[in-house]
């Protein structure tokens, strides 16, 4: 594992599995948004309506998963001060923010015609939106400070402590009476979903996931890079000054 | 144990000398709370509906208006690195700290909250469950706070980003502590609400200082 940690080496590795990833999750989510719009039923009480869960569904999953990934990119961070873990949890959080938002969103148009409401105050998507303020606030944390190490290290520490609100989201809708409905899917005594229904949202489920792990990549790609675009104005710079002995120490390698 | 009784007797005559934050943090819990009845109409009937909720938002937000003075005077003299040099174990010492800070700013809280209930018209019935999950629920908020005072230490307009780290963890304190009055106002037991606001400080008593510890060794870094 430690020769992954080598950010050369991410890059060449990353730029043969990014195209892959890419083209993957394009036909992942074309093939779910086939299946979703036209091959899944209807359901029998919600009628069309329905077809939001192929995205509303996918959006609430990845959005823990994904801070899940970033608090154990952040414990990995943490203990053994990998420094792709505190790329890779910082990279994560805005992606994660973006799936929890259009969980939110796509969330509330579905309870406005299935409810009567656009929201409600029920334990479920209460601690999706303390999940959404969470992201926020690590994003801010992580931005706060000059130097860019300690803010990841701030920001670790908040989304391990944060962690607890995962388990509490899952389950939210067995603890307290809520209007969300309960697991359908992630339960024990295996899913109760239909199998009409649940192919097309398994589909949709790896479609989002290899988004997500596209999208992460060319981030995390991103900031090697401009970590590495840094270190050279920095070697420009002295260069410009003239001290040729502290350009060359410069040249190390990119945080 | 005598060193860490030292530590908080330490802080809490900071406090007397600087002599601001109990009084501050009181004033603020007052004068936010008469604000309700002047906005929203003097009305008995919708005051006692919003009461719990209201006096557990404001203690809220007045033991975050202190959280930020919590490290930051001994970070910027120095005396927070003569601390974290001491063979006493910093996580020890910032609980330490936490429990001074309660008693600085959370028990006049809870002291206060049932007079300004009387503002509100609370329910006669709600007053016990209001002080119980104010003494409850005010420790966790320090220890909590001091997490988020901890991370944010040095960092660029640090007290409101405290405050957008912190309220997110606040929130189980709020709904339970809000839980537990109403409860008590409707004739309901509010043993099971307290039950959990206790098990929130069980858990963040041990785990909060943790925590903590952590952002101050990041901060002397």
């Amino acid at each position: 594992m430690l020769s992954f940690a080598n950010p050369a080496r991410f890059m060449r590795l990353s730029a043969a599995l990014l195209p892959w990833c890419a083209w993957a999750a394009g036909l992942f989510l074309a093939a779910g948004v086939v299946l979703a719009l036209f091959v899944a039923p209807p359901d029998y009480q919600q009628g069309e309506a329905v077809r939001i869960m192929y995205v509303h569904v996918p959006a609430a999953w990845m959005a823990s998963f994904v801070y899940a990934l970033m608090a154990g990119a952040s414990a990995v961070g943490l203990i053994s001060r990998h420094p792709l873990a505190d790329i890779a949890a910082r990279a994560a959080a805005p992606l994660g923010a973006g799936f929890t938002l259009v969980c939110l969103v796509s969330g509330s148009l579905w309870g406005k015609p299935m409810w009567g409401t656009w929201w409600v105050w029920d334990a479920r998507l209460t601690s999706v939106l303390v999940l959404f303020f969470l992201y926020l606030g690590y994003i801010a944390l992580v931005n706060a400070f000059d130097e860019p190490t300690r803010g990841a290290r701030a920001g670790a520490i908040l989304a391990i402590v944060g962690v607890i609100n995962l388990p509490i989201i899952k389950f939210s809708v067995d603890w307290w009476n809520t209007l969300h409905q309960p697991a359908s899917v992630f339960r024990l005594g295996g899913p109760t979903i239909a199998a009409s229904m649940l192919w097309p949202l398994l589909v949709m489920a790896v479609g989002f996931m290899l988004l997500f792990a596209a999208l992460l990549l060319v981030r995390m790609r991103t900031a090697l890079i401009a970590a590495r675009a840094r270190a050279l104005q920095i070697v420009a710079n002295e260069a410009g000054t003239r001290a040729p002995p502290r350009a060359a120490r410069a040249m190390g390698p990119a945080q | 144990m005598s060193a860490l009784r030292r530590l908080v007797l330490r802080d809490l005559r900071l406090a007397l000398r600087q002599g601001g934050d109990a009084a501050t943090v009181a004033a603020f819990f007052v004068l936010t709370v008469i604000l309700f009845p002047l906005g929203v109409g003097p009305e008995p009937a919708l005051l006692q509906r919003i009461a719990p909720g209201v006096l557990w938002v404001t203690a809220l937000l007045a033991s975050l208006l202190s959280l930020e003075r919590l490290f930051l005077a001994d970070y910027e003299d120095g005396s927070l690195e003569a601390l974290a040099l001491m063979p006493m174990p910093l996580e020890a010492q910032v609980a330490a700290k936490c429990f001074a800070h309660w008693l600085v700013t959370g028990l006049p809280l809870t002291l206060l909250a049932p007079l300004l209930a009387l503002l509100l018209h609370l329910d006669a019935a709600a007053y016990p469950a209001l002080v119980a999950g104010m003494a409850l629920g005010t420790p966790t908020l320090s220890l909590i706070g001091a997490i988020g005072a901890a991370l944010t230490l040095g960092a660029r307009r640090g007290g409101v980003l405290l405050s957008l780290l912190v309220l997110p963890l606040y929130v189980p304190v709020l709904i339970f502590g809000v839980a537990a009055c109403e409860a008590a106002a409707q004739g309901f037991a509010a043993r099971p609400h307290l039950l959990l606001l206790a098990a929130l400080l069980v858990l963040a008593a041990p785990l909060a200082p943790f925590a903590a510890a952590a952002g101050l060794r990041l901060a002397l870094e």
